[in-house]
């Protein structure tokens, strides 16, 4: 009854126009979202894209699917919540490095831990971008910004190897320049079992315009995805940042909560109180 | 010697943490009310689990029970060693009997002062008579025999809770009460309990906590996200195994924000959804709750109040969360605020609140508090009632759907996730009718108004107050503090008084005009709540006409607000 009515691109975009700043690379994420839905051939009403608050945050509202545009930081405990209770769903959240790395960076742990069947898209642009240009957890020490004269002098935080080391499933990284190649990898997130991280590197023009030059510094990681945690874990520590690809596709069992095998009426639970 | 039977006894058991007073008033309790009597057991205790201090404070009776007494007939110290610090919350009198283990150091001051009849008795070195004895069963056998319990009686549900520890350790609390039971032979206590009366209501031993779970059950919840704190945290492990029963789900939260973000999330794919928490997670959910409120995601919160602000006093009562309840959000965010009156109550409101929010669209916070919540009574099986949460979904969905339409009651259709033609996306930020972000003056607007108008216009029936009596002396009060209101007036009424209760179970939206009508010809109003600030007064004085002269008897907590002194405080205004 559900056979998929679309699988072109254009009919997971919904008719809003995106009002990101012209060259901001999550358009091209947005294209690669419909490009990996089509190739998956989901009925967009089966597919829920979460998000908090940023610029990334905004793609929800930009597809055909169903979507939550939450409070900044806690889209990954929402997405846990529905897909727990609707394991049929498509759950696929979208954050940035604010959100999800600074002030979402607790359940990004948490929900690695968790590993419940959902798949997670950072598009990192080192920045603030919607509140104009701050420091953010993958911000370079030495960039200097109003809030960060001279610098944070803080180490930026690597969110790959915290994925691997708090128990995500599969971990890649994207450019969001490789519209193609990008989708690809969403598709096979989507696909894999339990918990996959997607981090795109997702140029903000306006205040990193010295991002313009990732697409010359990003290449292909020379091997192909592993599935041991340690040899992942010093891939992950040693890359330069720039390595495209599936980094890591691990084989832990998804969180499915428990399930009853039949219902019992509600009276019988109260003869716990009875006396 | 003849001896009245009194409609009420009461009885605190003080020890150490550790030292087992807390089930020796959990026995007494399940044995009094196995035999047809009611029962009430509160706890109060310090933050420690083994070390502090610890106090059940029970109150059995004929009738129902659902206050503490004014003090205390009979006092068990099983030790001393930190009663004092709350001895304050333990009121005994020249009539009360103490009986005190002379190895268990001395008795508080209070005792001392208050000239009520200490007897000693050497619970622990009893207890070494016996193998693997233990002082808290001396102190059950103690008990049972005063309260004219027969062994056999205070046997059974001990052997129910050890059933699981083997036939030695049974043996060893039937060895220990029953020296209990002989060394209080010779003691005497001039009073027992009134026989109950006979009843073929079928009856529940139950906390206010395990009302929640199981009301929030019957109204339809089939999810709930945890994150443990005190004093809430049975709600979430009541409804760990039985949700799963009943085919629902339960996912532990890594921190509130957690919690209440996933109750949304659950709640937008069409599962009606539930969290419970105490002050410092309210205040951390109250972001999410105005994005539930702007989203239009139904959800119940449950806190169960304790001491504030911060961390407070963990494990006791208060009703100091009424203002972040009520005004805690930022921007105009209209919501649901409930409060249950009693442990019977808790399963009513929480089933109501689940189905108000259903069909309302709406968060509800629910204003349980410590007492109940943590407060085991007797109650006769609250009724089947038919709130049972109805969602008004978007069935049949053609051309461009409006999630958030403008309808005659405010309710907008609700596509849930799967449905072909409902895709839109829940926004927090200020959106148009088809849940398209905008800015505009016009939008913001109405959706304002229609957030604000489904709550307002909807007709919330008898329920949303106790409303009892006619006197022109009235009492409004709230929450736990209805049931001490209760007897306070039944006392008045001893005397001569007639006084009115008006005690609202609805906090928001207010609903005006059936205040104004419960309060009609009222001349007198006491006002009474467990607050320092007198919350509860400023917010009716923010929202209601209250008529005639108006007193407030408010006190923050721990120290319970008796009937003994709401009787005094109305005979006082009188006279």
């Amino acid at each position: 009854m559900n056979a998929p009515l679309a699988c072109k691109p254009a009919d997971y975009k919904s008719e809003i126009k995106p009002i990101w700043c012209p060259g901001c690379g999550d358009y091209h994420v947005l294209m690669s979202f419909t490009r990996a839905f089509a190739q998956l051939g989901l009925p967009p009403e089966q597919i829920a894209v979460i998000s908090g608050i940023g610029c990334s945050s905004r793609i929800p509202a930009y597809t055909n699917c169903y979507g939550f545009h939450g409070v900044h930081g806690r889209s990954l405990a929402l997405a846990a919540g529905l897909k727990v209770t609707r394991p049929d769903l498509t759950v696929v959240v979208a954050s940035g490095d604010g959100d999800g790395y600074s002030i979402g960076g607790n359940h990004f742990l948490h929900a690695c831990r968790r590993n419940i069947d959902m798949t997670y898209v950072v598009m990192d642009n080192h920045i603030y971008g919607m509140t104009k240009g701050q420091p953010s957890p993958t911000t370079e020490p030495e960039f200097d910004t109003a809030l960060s004269p001279g610098g944070t002098g803080v180490r930026p935080f690597h969110p790959l190897v915290v994925a691997l080391a708090s128990g995500a499933n599969f971990i890649a990284r994207c450019f969001s320049g490789e519209v193609n190649e990008t989708a690809d990898v969403l598709a096979e997130a989507i696909r894999h079992p339990g918990f996959s991280f997607v981090e795109i590197l997702s140029p903000c023009v306006t205040f990193r315009p010295d991002e313009k030059n990732w697409k010359d510094q990003v290449h292909p990681a020379s091997v192909g995805a592993t599935a041991d945690q340690g040899k992942a874990a010093r891939r992950l520590m040693t890359d330069d940042g720039f390595n495209i690809g599936i980094l890591y596709r691990g084989g832990r069992t998804p969180y499915r909560p428990a399930v009853a095998a039949t219902n019992i009426d509600l009276s019988e639970l109260e003869k716990d109180f009875e006396l | 010697m003849t001896m009245a039977a009194s409609p009420s006894i009461s009885i605190a058991v003080v020890g150490s943490g550790g030292s087992g007073a807390l089930t020796t008033g959990n026995s007494l309790l399940e044995t009094a009310c196995a035999a047809g009597w009611h029962g009430l057991l509160t706890r109060t205790l310090g933050p420690q689990i083994r070390g502090g201090e610890a106090a059940a404070l029970i109150r059995l009776a004929a009738h129902p029970v659902e206050c503490l007494p004014d003090q205390f007939d009979l006092l068990i110290g099983i030790d001393w060693l930190n009663a004092h610090r709350f001895g304050a919350e333990i009121k005994v009198g020249p009539q009360s009997l103490v009986i005190s283990d002379p190895r268990g150091g001395e008795p508080p001051p209070m005792v001392a002062q208050s000239g009520a009849r200490v007897v000693e008795i050497p619970m622990k070195d009893m207890a070494k008579s016996i193998p693997d004895g233990r002082p808290n069963m001396i102190a059950l056998g103690i008990a049972s025999r005063l309260l004219g319990f027969t062994a056999e009686l205070v046997f059974a549900p001990i052997e129910k809770k050890l059933a699981d520890k083997g036939p030695a350790a049974i043996e060893a609390s039937r060895a220990a009460i029953n020296v209990g039971f002989g060394a209080a032979a010779t003691v005497e206590f001039d009073r027992h309990l009134a026989e109950p009366r006979p009843s073929t209501a079928r009856r529940w031993l139950l906390s206010g906590n395990e009302a929640v779970a199981l009301g929030a059950i019957r109204g339809g919840v089939r999810f709930a996200a945890a994150y443990p704190i005190t004093p809430a945290t049975e709600i979430l492990e009541w409804l760990a195994p039985n949700l799963v029963k009943v085919g629902g789900v339960l996912l532990q939260a890594e921190d509130e924000l957690a919690a209440i973000n996933m109750i949304i999330g659950s709640s937008f794919g069409g599962t009606p959804s539930i969290t419970a928490t105490s002050g410092p997670g309210l205040s951390l959910m109250i972001e999410a709750l105005g994005l539930a409120t702007a989203s239009e995601i139904p959800i119940v919160v449950v806190d169960v109040m304790r001491g504030g602000p911060s961390t407070g006093i963990p494990t006791k009562s208060e009703q100091t969360d009424l203002n972040i309840a009520i005004y805690g959000m930022h921007g105009d965010a209209p919501h649901l605020v409930l409060a249950p009156q009693s442990v019977s109550d808790c399963l009513f409101t929480t089933q109501w609140a689940t189905y108000l929010a259903e069909s309302l669209q709406a968060p509800a916070i629910v204003l349980s508090d410590q007492f109940m919540g943590q407060a085991r009574v007797a109650i006769e099986r609250p009724a089947d009632v038919a709130f049972i949460g109805q969602r008004c979904t978007a069935t049949e969905i053609t051309g461009d759907y409006k999630r958030y339409a403008m309808t005659a009651d405010g309710v907008s259709p609700m596509s849930i996730p799967g449905k072909r033609g409902g895709q839109y996306t829940a926004d927090g930020l200020t959106h148009s009718e088809r849940g398209l972000p905008t800015s505009g003056a016009t939008d913001h607007l109405a959706q304002l108004d229609k957030r604000r108008d489904k709550l307002d216009g909807f007709n919330f029936g008898d329920h949303w107050a106790s409303v009892e009596g006619t006197g022109e002396f009235a009492i409004l009060t709230w929450g736990s503090l209805t049931s001490a209101a209760r007897e306070a007036i039944e006392r008045a009424a001893v005397d001569g008084i007639d006084v009115r209760l008006v005690a609202p179970r609805l906090l928001l939206p207010t609903l005006p005009e059936q205040l104004t009508a419960a309060l009609k010809g009222v001349k007198r109003i006491l006002v009474i709540e467990q607050t320092h600030g007198g919350q509860f007064h400023k917010y009716l004085r923010a929202h209601y006409d209250l008529p005639g002269s108006v007193r407030a008897l408010n006190r923050p907590g721990p120290l319970p607000i008796t009937a003994g002194e709401i009787h005094r405080a109305i005979a006082d205004w009188r006279s």
